[in-house]
């Protein structure tokens, strides 16, 4: 059902967690489909320098919110949100045709979480 | 590693003596039972053997009372149809209820579709109806009532005794589907004063891809399949011999081990309710604390999603389910769970635990020992669970630990 890959990054997650005092916050996520994604972000000269994830959700959840964590790091704001939901299911070697729509929220998450910093840069 | 097969509910593994039973009609008696020769005969003489081991199973007055069908969701959709059909001229309206299985609810769906109209009872917290709800919702163009005897997700058992007398009271024709319990618990059609039951092989050691309808002589039915005479034209088509003889041989063995059985399976039980409440903070038990199938456990643990908890425990070999809609390929959880007044995120995190014939103390042990790291772990990464950490492990009393769901409201 799963690939190798999403069933590697749900075994062993990368960069779980929160960031304390994070320059950007996003959660996105359907409660009816029991998906929540939640990214904490640090951002110096305009590259996220550190990024976490916490997720309630299935496995594909769970793996694409590590796997766009990895994608992201290191990338500037501009790189970072052209991660598309795609590209990370692709990045994974794909996701079940039922995870789709609900568990590939990751990259909405950090769009969400760059929006947030950019939105408190303004202020 | 450990295997521990923990998921019976869904599906058992094929009893060797079932087996070997099955093997002869597949190979060597391999006879149409619709055929007069010797080998239609043997195939024949097997068909209605394993006929009168279902009657003598389920206390059937008459063994031409079993037809069998291809498994528990044709029978209920034999029952309920044939039920909804023959008695349109009478009226139009069925009672069934939130617990049902899906080949009970979709069938009363698409029957509205026809014109009939359809009450579905609510649940109480336990997952139960009342024989006064029944009562209650049955008007003057009640034809059909179907309850299920146990559920199959959270293990809860039906007063449908109390049901039974209901119907019989008001002339009104009882259906069941007693998929889960049969082999478990005691199931009697006249006790229990049911119409028509469904039986599953696969859930009792049996094959799958066998079942059988009780419809008890008398009953205003017509078949919704046509075709060939077999089964009293109530289910045309060649008889499946090896699955109906592994029927019969299953039915058999398990009412012969019924009783120790559960007397096994619910020390079993109890232990892993009691240590697992104990255990595991903010852990909801499901179903009914004691009214519950022998082999049933069912837990929701908040903060966390049940196909995650699904795949970690399966790294570890022990095979469980979860209503999760993530595991069943919809967008919605459980419709049971949701009936019985979970709020969605956390009937997302449900475990059944379904115990069987082959498991042992051992394998309790180890779920015991392998589940509360896996709940931690999974909490420790879920943003639901922020603010409940501190505590979340037992380390902190600052929230009582959940031995109901009443609290529910307030905090979700």
């Amino acid at each position: 059902m799963y690939s190798e890959k999403v069933m590697d990054h749900f075994t062993n997650p990368r960069n779980v967690g929160e960031i304390e005092n994070p320059d950007g916050v996003g959660q996105v996520g359907n409660p009816s489909c029991g998906d929540i994604m939640k990214i904490t972000l640090k951002i110096e000269d305009n590259v996220i320098k550190d990024i976490k994830f916490k997720t309630f959700g299935c496995g594909a959840a769970v793996a694409t919110s590590s796997m766009v964590t990895e994608m992201a790091m290191g990338k500037t704001i501009d790189e970072a949100l052209k991660i598309s939901n795609k590209a990370v299911a692709e990045a994974l070697d794909g996701l079940p045709p039922v995870k789709m729509h609900c568990s590939n929220l990751a990259a909405d998450a950090l769009k969400a979480a760059i929006e947030d910093y950019l939105k408190k840069q303004q202020a | 590693m450990r295997k521990v097969y923990f998921d019976h509910s869904a599906t058992t593994p094929v009893d060797p003596a079932v087996a070997e039973e099955m093997m002869k009609y597949l190979t060597e008696h391999f006879g149409n039972p619709s055929s007069i020769h010797a080998f239609g005969r043997e195939a024949r003489k097997a068909v209605e053997h394993a006929r009168q081991q279902v009657a003598t199973a389920i206390g059937a007055s008459h063994v031409g009372e079993i037809a069998f069908t291809s498994g528990g969701t044709e029978a209920d959709n034999m029952a309920i149809r044939g039920v909804a059909y023959a008695n349109r001229h009478k009226g139009n309206h069925i009672i069934t209820t939130a617990a049902e299985h899906h080949a009970v609810l979709s069938t009363c769906k698409q029957l509205e579709k026809e014109g009939f109209a359809v009450t579905v009872l609510p649940l109480d917290q336990y997952g139960q109806v009342t024989a006064q709800q029944v009562a209650d919702a049955i008007t003057d163009k009640t034809i059909l009532i179907s309850v299920m005897h146990a559920n199959n997700e959270i293990g809860t058992i039906m007063p449908i005794k109390e049901i039974g007398q209901v119907a019989k009271e008001r002339k009104i024709i009882f259906h069941c589907d007693a998929v889960q319990s049969v082999g478990k618990i005691p199931v009697n059609v006249d006790e229990l004063g049911v119409d028509l039951l469904t039986i599953s092989g696969h859930k009792i050691y049996g094959p799958k891809g066998i079942g059988a309808m009780y419809i008890r002589k008398g009953t205003f039915w017509q078949p919704i399949t046509y075709g060939g005479g077999q089964e009293r034209r109530r289910r045309p088509g060649t008889e499946n011999v090896a699955g109906i003889v592994g029927l019969g041989k299953a039915i058999e063995l398990a009412t012969e081990r019924m009783q120790s059985e559960a007397e096994r399976l619910t020390r079993y039980r109890d232990r892993l309710i009691s240590e697992v409440m104990a255990k595991i903070p903010h852990t909801i038990l499901t179903g009914h604390p004691t009214n519950r199938l022998p082999n049933h456990v069912s837990f929701c643990f908040r903060f966390i999603e049940g196909e995650s908890m699904l795949l970690m425990l399966d790294m570890k070999g022990i095979a469980i389910s979860s209503g999760s809609a993530c595991t069943s390929g919809s967008l919605e959880p459980s419709h049971v769970l949701t009936a019985i007044g979970l709020p969605q995120e956390v009937a997302h995190g449900s475990l059944r635990l379904t115990m069987g014939k082959d498991n042992t103390e051992e394998d309790v042990e180890y779920f015991l020992e392998v589940l509360p790291p896996i709940i931690e772990r999974l909490r420790e990464m879920s943003p639901l669970s922020e603010g409940y950490n501190a505590c979340a492990f037992g380390t902190c009393d600052a929230h009582a630990h959940d031995h109901g769901h009443d609290e529910f409201e307030d905090e979700f």
